[in-house]
């Protein structure tokens, strides 16, 4: 029975980390620029999708007709060559093989941008609007950028296969001195795990200690303040949407070879991540992440096949039944500060 | 008022003028004017008819849905007497003559189902009755077809299913008015059940993770059925949501669960999702109760394989169709549908056109559009040509009966389209079963219902 529940919680500890990333970004710009973001879903989506044209790039092929053999419809024969090899040999192999991690090189400049560019291009001017209408353009923008990418991509899911060396799975078991075979776990899911420690981790130390994050931190504290000091904190605020978008970015990209990225992947997390936000507290940044691995590890757990015959239907419930009970027995969420939409 | 004054009153005026319309005939024709002008649904009196493709163009069955559009274009074209003709050759006996179906060109109106039973019924509903379909096709789940099909008894409007696997859509859900090309989850069962007895024995035992709705229900219910007529013992079955995309949270207790064998009862990207996570979970490489851990898709296709690559290689399941098939329907289908798209078509592909091009022939033997007459033509009608060997419409509850294939993931694909080998052609005779087994009532053709 150990080894069932030790398998559950490590999921959980995996499901609860793609969630406490997303929710993260969603709570930085809420944090700072008081935004309710849900476009963020489509940030996390535009991410994968960085990560598929990286693949796609990388995989252009040189197709050229044998007429001497033909498909079972009696057209010529294909035969595709794979320019990257031609170009790099060995290299190119490697760099196809692990694509989907050296793709996070373009995300990060293109999310910025994109997150910059969104910022100042729309999402500035909704600044001192009331929370439904920044709700109601945010929305409009995600189904713009689905609907770009679907006519781009299609509608359907574009697998990205994680490099060789990392498939199958882990025997922890094993690892920790145990029976081997018993524990095991996918490595990609651990390194996802480990991806978003490092993640929420620097983010945290980012604004726990740099000058920059200081400036922020005071700005989310008490924006007019600092503006009064001489510091043009709109500038940093836009940074930090663009730094939003990267961490959305990111997360998408390494969600990747887990699930098949299609134009709708972004909104199957969003409601997921604003009840994640909304059960650890509005604005709150160790709220949104504690609220992603106790939401994950719960969810894990109704799944098992015990507690299913106890309460059928749990799993699909549970995270719903418990921001139900954490918002009434704390309105303000697991962390949520007094005052924040409160108004 | 002068007229008033000369002796004609209104009452007068009114009594002349409806002895005049009585008198006159016109009376009958004003009360029944909605029979007389369409004394069936959608009675095509230009010289066009409509044919409504209901199809998953989003959601967990996409794929599917994209290539039945294209199939259903090619049969449309081919029945209008456009490109090769298809299997309009091969399919015997055939009324086609390749110019329309009783001399009217065949057009057709489409909707996304978006691969939800609420959808498909409003998409079917609007298609009848705005866009006057004669005849609606199409979907890919069974959820789809089993609310298609009640709606289109309800319209008298004839539904010939895409692709639906559940015993219930010719069977407690079966409808006069729908007719179903594809195989369903018992045949499933009583084809693979042998296979997987002579590679696996008889001692295994199974977990199952079934997609929540009627198709999956019934096909957990008939791989358990085969399965433990083998001797294997079931430790679960567990349900999981249509549309999931994370399957961790399920997978995770299997591994501890003593099981040796995993059957997803999965169809469609759910399976892609399902099938490829197992993998990652290291569930192929893992051994059991002394035994390799084997993992089994009683329903597989060429779109699905694609989609989980590497790791559909040496699994088992069971198909319709195939295109690799020799007969001389398949092989006349492949070069066609080939030709137009660049590809092979998939069994949702196959079926899908085979059943436009029966509507079509049906209507042509029964020499009317009239639904009652046409599903007269289409009971108990024995053809062949069509990919599948001899295949019987079964009178007694809509069904094909025909062989069906057991197939296994390529260990050694020659192309990106090369992911199945045929492993086994099971004769009709085999997996053909009591029509009254799965229940349910077909209900009348006539009086055939008025969709308006």
């Amino acid at each position: 029975m150990f080894e069932v529940i030790f398998l559950q919680f490590l999921n959980g500890l995996d499901k609860g980390a793609a969630y406490a990333l997303i929710a993260l970004g969603l709570t930085l710009v809420f944090g700072t620029l008081g935004v309710v973001n849900f476009a963020h879903g489509a940030l996390f989506m535009l991410g994968a999708f960085c990560a598929v044209m990286f693949r796609q790039l990388l995989t252009l092929e040189t197709v050229t007709l044998d007429p001497e053999k033909l498909s079972p419809w009696g057209a010529p024969l294909e035969i595709r060559e794979p320019l990257v090899q031609a170009w790099f040999g060995d290299f190119g192999a490697v760099l196809v093989n692990y694509s989907v991690p050296a793709s996070i090189i373009i995300t990060i400049p293109i999310m910025l941008l994109v997150g910059i560019a969104l910022e100042r291009g729309i999402i500035k001017h909704f600044y001192k609007r009331p929370h439904a209408e920044q709700i109601l353009v945010t929305f409009g923008l995600a189904i713009v950028a689905q609907e770009v990418i679907k006519s781009f991509f299609g509608p359907n899911p574009i697998p990205q296969p994680m490099p060789t060396d990392l498939r199958g799975a882990a025997d922890i078991g094993a690892f920790l001195g145990m029976q081997a075979n018993v524990i095991t776990y996918p490595i990609w899911r651990l390194i996802y795990f480990l991806f978003s420690f490092v993640i929420i981790g620097g983010v945290f130390a980012f604004l726990q200690f740099t000058t920059f994050g200081m400036v922020v931190r005071a700005g989310m504290a008490d924006r007019e303040t600092v503006g009064l000091l001489g510091i043009n904190i709109d500038r940093r605020f836009t940074i930090m949407f663009g730094l939003a978008a990267v961490v959305a970015g990111l997360a998408g990209v390494m969600y990747t070879p887990l699930l098949p990225p299609n134009y709708h992947i972004g909104m199957d997390f969003l409601v997921l991540s604003f009840v994640v936000v909304v059960v650890g507290g509005m604005g709150s940044l160790p709220g949104a992440v504690a609220a992603g691995f106790l939401l994950g590890i719960l969810q894990s757990f109704a799944s098992m096949t015990q507690v299913k015959a106890l309460i059928p239907g749990i799993d699909q419930i549970i995270i719903y039944l418990v921001a139900v009970v954490i918002l009434l027995v704390l309105p303000r969420g697991l962390f949520g500060r007094r005052g924040v939409m409160e108004a | 008022m002068t007229l008033l004054k000369r002796g004609l009153s209104r009452r007068r005026v009114l009594q002349t003028g409806m002895a005049g319309i009585i008198g006159s005939g016109i009376a009958p024709l004003m009360f029944t004017k909605g029979a007389w002008a369409q004394e069936f649904c959608n009675n095509p009196t230009g010289d066009t008819v409509t044919f409504g493709l209901n199809l998953p163009l989003t959601g967990a069955y996409a794929e599917e849905g994209a290539d039945e559009q294209k199939a259903y274009e090619l049969a449309i074209a081919h029945i209008n007497g456009e490109g090769d003709g298809g299997l309009i050759s091969v399919l015997a006996p055939t009324a086609l003559k390749g110019n329309g179906i009783l001399g009217k060109k065949v057009g057709y109106v489409s909707s996304d189902s978006q691969t939800k039973s609420d959808v498909a019924r409003a998409g079917a509903t609007r298609m009848i009755e705005r866009d006057g379909a004669i005849m609606i096709t199409g979907g890919s789940s069974s959820g789809e077809a089993i609310a298609v099909q009640g709606l289109c008894q309800e319209m008298g409007v004839i539904f010939m299913a895409g692709l639906t696997h559940s015993n219930d859509t010719t069977g407690k859900d079966k409808r006069r008015y729908g007719f179903r090309h594809f195989f369903n989850a018992y045949q499933s069962g009583v084809g693979l059940a042998p296979v997987l007895g002579q590679e696996y024995g008889s001692d295994r035992r199974a977990y199952h993770l079934t997609a929540d709705y009627t198709w999956g229900w019934t096909q957990e219910e008939s791989i358990k059925a085969a399965t433990e007529a083998l001797g294997w013992d079931t430790v679960a079955a567990v349900r999981t949501p249509l549309g999931s995309t994370d399957y961790s949270q399920y997978l995770t207790p299997i591994l501890n669960s003593g099981a040796d064998v995993l059957i997803l009862n999965h169809y469609g990207l759910d399976m892609v999702n399902s099938l490829t996570q197992a993998v990652q979970f290291g569930m192929r490489d893992r051994q059991a109760n002394g035994k390799d851990f084997q993992i089994v898709t009683p329903l597989i296709s060429e779109l699905m394989a694609k989609g989980a690559g590497e790791s559909v290689k040496g699994i088992f399941g069971t198909s319709n169709w195939h295109w690799n098939l020799q007969d001389p329907g398949t092989i006349a289908f492949t070069k066609s549908f080939g030709a137009a798209y660049g590809s092979p078509p998939s069994q949702a592909a196959h079926t899908a056109y085979v059943q436009a091009l029966l509507y079509a022939d049906a209507v042509e033997r029964a020499g009317t559009f009239y639904p009652p007459e046409v599903i007269k033509a289409l009971e108990g009608h024995e053809f062949d040509g069509m990919g599948n060997g001899p295949t019987l419409y079964r009178a007694e509850d809509h069904q094909c009966i025909k062989n069906v294939l057991v197939v296994q993931g390529n260990e050694n694909p020659s192309s990106e389209y090369d992911v199945l080998n045929i492993v086994q052609e099971i004769p009709r005779d085999e997996v053909a079963y009591d029509p009254a087994m799965f229940g349910g009532e077909l209900g009348p053709a006539e009086p055939a219902p008025l969709c308006a």
